[in-house]
């Protein structure tokens, strides 16, 4: 595959391009500026809609209007409130909350054996990696390490889920910017992997795999060949994307340059993932803050140069490519034993087990009603999901349910890049730009 | 620049109680907590911020109610009923750290650091609309999650589910 971003050198490298704080304090003064956001609440911005008289302090002609939620390329229901001066974006608000479905509420009304169910719906294209970060904060506050093997499925089963997600990207984002056939690929490339996962989940969204323990079964027979099956027409694919978007003139021409964002406002505005690298900053949790396995297989953290909505698709197109790089490796030194802890209270005794032992029927019926006991304190866990930090913070009372359960989400924080980077850009952008972004609105609104 | 993990590992080998800029803090050698009063919580995340802590990950509340003993807290610091949870990263150090501030009954008020962190302008807006805590000086301060004219913040704890209980009464396998 020919990607033309440079990659970071090795992991002992300061990731910062950044010496010292000072140098963050020039975006803090538009970034809290009213210059491209705006601040209006929801009635507000329903009553202000449509023409805006110039005003005494010299802004011209306005016109208000609403995009979304309904837009096909709002990836859900996002709703962008934007003012606009002629066919320029002056000034812009993401609205959200369409989705609100009180996750973190029915979190804490659910035990931590059920909680994985709950989380894993946030984030739909990305759902394993809810269920790992749930799942390392509960096993963090219960104080259990997980075994070698399930370690590395679930690392698998990332990587993969990585794959699907950033497949996902490049469909939706081709098709977003007019490149109808690219849906059709992307979609293609993902629909293997996601049967992938039905073979090993038994679904093919929302899995409910990764759990507090380890993982909810070992993988079946003939998973490896499965994965080789998915992976090694992939290649071939990847140049084929290069033809298709990476190298032709319409494609650059409407992605380079538009939506620029330096790094410093990334830190300032709390941006992870590879909006964040794209700018050139290499900070990714998998290499910098290694969790499960990550220290034991070798991969490039990619970066941009210039921060714009190119950057971010190169780089989403190469992480494809360092995620093919880790599940080979996978594959190789995928280790014998246990897939989950064998740990009687945190998890349910073998099928076999419970026909002839009434010990054992009472210990599943247990840990299937009340859940596990959690010892009581706090905790905050986190991984690199496909779009940034998502972090999982829970709050235990010593109960079987979390007393607090807060998902930090990737694209929740991130979204507030939009007004900044469509500030002063065309309307035809603003499709471009969002889609670049690459927010999942279950996620945002939780 | 001071790195205040490693600071923070030195002193808690003595008796004396851990201070981070001045401020009351724990640290269990995974993570160091910090608990400054309210009005302090700017001036301590801009000493922070100097500190190479740049980036403010996440901002959240905690409401006690119903868990009053709650994780570990140091004794000079008065619990109250609610709690903002701040975590902010050292990316050259590799850490984060975190700030928990108590917000008491009778003032659900908080500053803002948004001046100081931009990114918690959406943070801010959830803490408000889901648990009623006001950000001073907040830019913004409007319900991000729930319509305008919802009334009552969800994620509070005398906050009722509103659950329908489920009866198989009618069931055919019973039937």
């Amino acid at each position: 595959m020919s990607t033309t971003l440079p990659t970071s050198a090795a992991p002992t490298n300061p990731p910062p391009a950044i010496s010292d704080a000072s140098q963050l304090d020039a975006a803090l003064e538009h970034l809290t500026s009213d210059a491209s956001v705006l601040r209006w609440s929801e009635t507000e911005a329903e009553e202000r809609s449509g023409y805006q008289a110039p005003t005494d302090e010299g802004a011209g002609e306005r016109m208000i209007m609403n995009m979304g939620p309904q837009h096909p390329s709002t990836h859900g229901v996002l709703r962008l409130v934007l003012e606009l001066d002629g066919e320029v974006i002056t000034r812009s608000k993401p609205v959200i909350g369409y989705l609100h479905t009180g996750m973190e509420k029915t979190g804490e009304d659910l035990t931590y054996v059920q909680g994985a169910t709950n989380v894993t719906r946030m984030d739909y294209a990305s759902p394993l990696f809810t269920e790992l970060a749930f799942s390392m904060a509960t096993e963090q506050l219960l104080g259990i390490e997980v075994p070698e093997r399930a370690q590395w499925i679930r690392m698998l089963m990332c990587e993969m889920n990585r794959l699907s997600s950033h497949m996902l990207f490049m469909a939706t984002n081709g098709m977003d910017l007019g490149a109808v056939s690219m849906m059709l690929y992307g979609w293609r490339e993902r629909e293997e992997i996601l049967r992938f996962f039905e073979m090993v989940t038994g679904l093919r969204m929302n899995h409910n795999y990764i759990r507090p323990g380890g993982v909810a079964a070992d993988l079946p027979p003939g998973w490896a060949d499965e994965v080789r099956r998915v992976l090694d027409p992939l290649p071939a694919r990847l140049e084929e994307f290069d033809t298709l978007m990476t190298g032709q003139p319409i494609w650059r021409e409407r992605l380079q340059g538009v939506g620029v964002i330096t790094a410093e406002e990334c830190l300032a505005l709390g941006t992870t993932g590879p909006i964040l690298r794209s700018t050139g900053f290499a900070w990714d949790l998998r290499r910098d803050m290694p969790y499960l396995r990550y220290d034991d297989v070798d991969f490039d953290v990619c970066v941009g140069t210039y921060g714009d909505c190119f950057d971010r698709y190169a780089i989403r197109l190469a992480e494809i490519g360092e995620s093919i790089r880790i599940v080979r490796q996978i594959l190789d030194k995928m280790p014998a034993g246990d897939y989950r802890i064998q740990d009687k209270k945190v998890t349910p005794p073998p099928r076999a087990r419970i026909d002839e032992s009434m010990e054992a029927l009472i210990h599943h019926f247990k840990i299937f009603t009340e859940g596990f006991k959690v010892p009581a304190g706090e905790t905050y866990a986190a991984v690199e999901s496909p779009r940034g930090e998502l972090g999982v913070y829970i709050v235990s009372d010593g109960s079987g349910k979390p007393y607090r359960m807060h998902v930090r989400g990737p694209s929740f924080v991130n979204l507030q890049t939009l007004p900044h980077l469509m500030k002063d850009s065309l309307i035809a952008d603003t499709v471009a730009i969002v889609s670049s972004v690459d927010p999942i609105m279950g996620e945002v609104d939780r | 620049m001071s790195d205040v993990a490693e600071d923070a590992t030195e002193v808690v080998a003595e008796p004396e109680p851990l201070l981070i800029h001045g401020h009351p803090a724990t640290d269990d050698g995974d993570v160091v907590v910090v608990f400054p009063a309210k009005a302090e919580l700017l001036a301590l995340a801009t000493q922070l911020r100097t500190d190479g802590y740049w980036q403010c990950l996440d901002l959240c509340a905690v409401d006690f109610l119903t868990h009053p003993t709650r994780p570990v807290i140091p004794e000079s610091v008065t619990p109250e009923r609610f709690e903002i949870v701040v975590l902010l990263i050292n990316h050259s150090a590799r850490t984060r750290l975190r700030i928990r501030v108590q917000i008491g009954e009778d003032d659900l008020t908080c500053p803002t650091l948004f001046r100081l962190h931009p990114g918690t302008e959406a943070m801010e807006r959830e803490v408000y609309d889901l648990f009623g805590i006001a950000f001073d000086g907040h830019p913004d301060m409007t319900r991000i999650l729930l319509p305008d004219d919802w009334e009552g913040h969800p994620l509070r704890k005398d906050y009722a589910i509103g659950r329908i209980p489920v009866q198989f009464k009618n069931s055919i396998a019973q039937g």
